[in-house]
């Protein structure tokens, strides 16, 4: 803003020299604009750099073939994004991503949901009940799944307990291609359920209890109260924890590492497990950054698409 | 009257089996640091017959674990302040100030939520190596602070344009500036935004592992979700050392939720929907 008046201040004649000084004045009032010059560039700084141009340049660097040093000089055209599309592990890492979140909308939701009508009213145990489960949303990705590792270790934990009741050889889950990916949908459930659960209670508890008393005196039965009214009632609580359960399938990374680092032989990679696997821990500059590009694109449209479409709906 | 009754059973039955699906593993976890292996092995969810004091003595005698502890804890405590300080000056300029073009700005500020900063953490990692921020806490906490910003300017916002306008003009009308308003009645009025948005930050870089793993190279320097990565790659499937280990790193997160539990919960959620 300043930069401006002086570069306008400059160029022009005397007469619009005051015409600046006077604008400033008006504007100035209580230190108006120094404040703003103050204000805003910091956030406006931080952002840009840290948010917004590495955007781009995920874009620009997935153009080329690169180890990070020096600059970017071999020009690939797409062949990163041809390289990724052929690659086996990349259709296993969004196949597995796409389990996520259909296993967050079709059990997890349902779930918090079912748990959320029958503890949301405000008494000693239920409040119990809240604490218990939202618990492990409040845990780091990484000491749940190592505790989860332990849980479903085929010489310890659950596993062995299994195993040794069926009196059958031990079953190392997170090493069992075809199983792993279910033991990590477990923990996922596990862990994010309790969030979406209080979601819906302050939902619940913000729907009037008139209504409620209203529908029963019709002679609405509890299931009836919960399908016509509760549910409606608390649908923008709803498509918002669908809209949080779908943008966070997409980024999932914290857990997956604890608990099989994307193996047995890449089977239970996420996107971003992939994207760190075969493109950070290689220096892989432009093949990381187009799988980045693609993982934007997938959460942009998506959250575009639902905000304008959906969520435009319940507000 | 007794089909009410037995959907009651029901329903404490359903919720104490989902509590245990939720507290076993925990249980197992705080115990299993008590066992000897050869204990774990045969009884890994259920009370030790001995109970071995030298895993969790061990974890603590280490040392490394109170670094570990304080490393989090200084990039939490900046990541923290910083948001709150460069998040409550922006959104005062749109919601007091109010110069021109300022919607634009705003929204650009929200499409950055949209953005999963697992996207471009590739370029990002170049940047704050070329920016000379690699293996310095600052490094961490600066790209924390910055995506941060897009949430905690809405909720500022939000929240400061509900404060009452009278207080506005009637200090303008005063003579009290733009900067000492802010100071002195919007930053007083919004302590509850404020703790909300805190708590945010605090638990998102408390639990943070993907970019300190990324930024940070010296031990000196890890925070303790990268060390307790590093103790199970140390001591592999010794797991009682492992889980001893465990416990004693999630527990200051544990017990601050139970002191603070309200505020975590609103911070968390509450904040989410807000958003």
């Amino acid at each position: 803003m300043s930069n401006d008046v002086t570069t306008i201040g400059k160029r022009s004649s005397t007469s619009s020299n005051q015409n600046v000084s006077r604008w400033f004045k008006k504007n100035n009032h209580g230190n108006r604009l120094l404040t703003l010059v103050l204000f805003l560039p910091p956030a406006l700084l931080l952002f840009t750099i840290f948010v917004i141009l590495p955007i781009g340049e995920a874009g620009y660097y997935s153009l080329f073939r690169w180890n990070g040093y020096g600059e970017p000089s071999q020009w690939v055209e797409f062949s990163n994004y041809v390289r990724l599309f052929k690659h086996g592990a990349f259709d296993t890492a969004v196949w597995n991503t796409f389990k996520i979140i259909l296993i967050s909308l079709v059990i997890q939701l349902p779930l918090a949901l079912i748990i959320a009508l029958s503890i949301y009213k405000k008494s000693w145990a239920n409040s119990l009940f809240r604490l218990i489960f939202f618990l492990p949303y409040i845990l780091a990705e990484v000491a749940a799944g190592l505790i989860w590792r332990f849980v479903f270790d085929g010489d310890y934990g659950v596993m062995a307990k299994f195993t040794e009741a069926l009196n059958t050889d031990t079953w190392y889950i997170l090493a069992d291609k075809n199983w792993a990916f279910v033991a990590i949908l477990v923990v996922l459930v596990w862990k994010y359920f309790g969030f979406h659960m209080m979601i819906y209670i302050a939902a619940l508890q913000g729907v009037p209890k008139d209504l409620i008393e209203a529908s029963k005196l019709d002679g609405a039965s509890r299931f009836q109260a919960i399908w016509y009214v509760k549910i409606p009632l608390i649908m923008s609580g709803i498509t918002i924890s669908i809209f949080f359960s779908i943008l966070g399938a997409l980024q999932t990374f914290d857990l997956i590492m604890p608990l099989t680092g994307g193996g047995p032989s890449n089977s239970t990679h996420t996107l971003v497990s992939y994207l760190y696997t075969f493109g950070i821990t290689r220096m892989n500059v432009g093949f990381g950054s187009a799988v980045g590009v693609v993982l934007f694109i997938c959460c942009v449209i998506f959250a575009f698409t639902y905000q304008s479409t959906i969520m435009k709906d319940k507000k | 009257m007794l089909a009410m009754r037995r959907i009651s059973w029901g329903k404490y039955i359903f919720l104490i089996l989902v509590a245990g699906f939720v507290l076993v593993p925990m249980f197992a976890t705080v115990l299993g640091g008590f066992k000897s292996l050869g204990e774990l092995r045969t009884n890994p969810f259920g009370l030790p017959d001995v109970w071995e004091f030298e895993y969790y003595a061990q974890v603590f005698a280490d040392g490394s674990i109170w670094l570990l502890m304080k490393n989090s804890l200084i990039i939490a405590f900046f990541s923290v302040l910083l948001t709150i300080i460069i998040g409550t000056m922006t959104a005062f300029t749109f919601s007091h100030i109010k110069f021109a073009g300022y919607k634009y700005i705003y929204n650009y500020f929200l499409i950055g939520m949209m953005f999963p900063a697992a996207a471009a953490i590739l370029p990002l990692f170049l940047k704050i190596r070329d920016l000379g921020l690699l293996d310095s806490l600052s490094g961490v906490v600066i790209p924390q602070v910055a995506f941060g910003l897009g949430f905690s300017i809405l909720l500022f916002r939000t929240f400061f344009e509900q404060l009452p306008a009278e207080l506005f003009d009637a200090a303008r009308v005063d003579g009290c500036s733009y900067i000492k308003f802010y100071w002195h009645v919007i930053l007083p009025l919004s302590t509850p935004i404020l703790a909300t948005v805190g708590v945010f930050v605090l638990v998102a870089s408390w639990n943070n592992y993907l970019l300190p793993l990324l930024v940070l190279n010296t031990e000196q320097q890890y925070p303790w979700t990268l060390g307790i990565m590093q103790y199970r790659g140390e001591y592999g499937i010794e797991w009682n050392r492992i889980l001893a280990y465990v416990t004693v790193t999630i527990s200051p997160a544990i017990i601050f939720f139970l002191f603070a539990q309200k505020y975590i919960v609103e911070g968390l959620t509450g904040g989410a929907v807000k958003g």
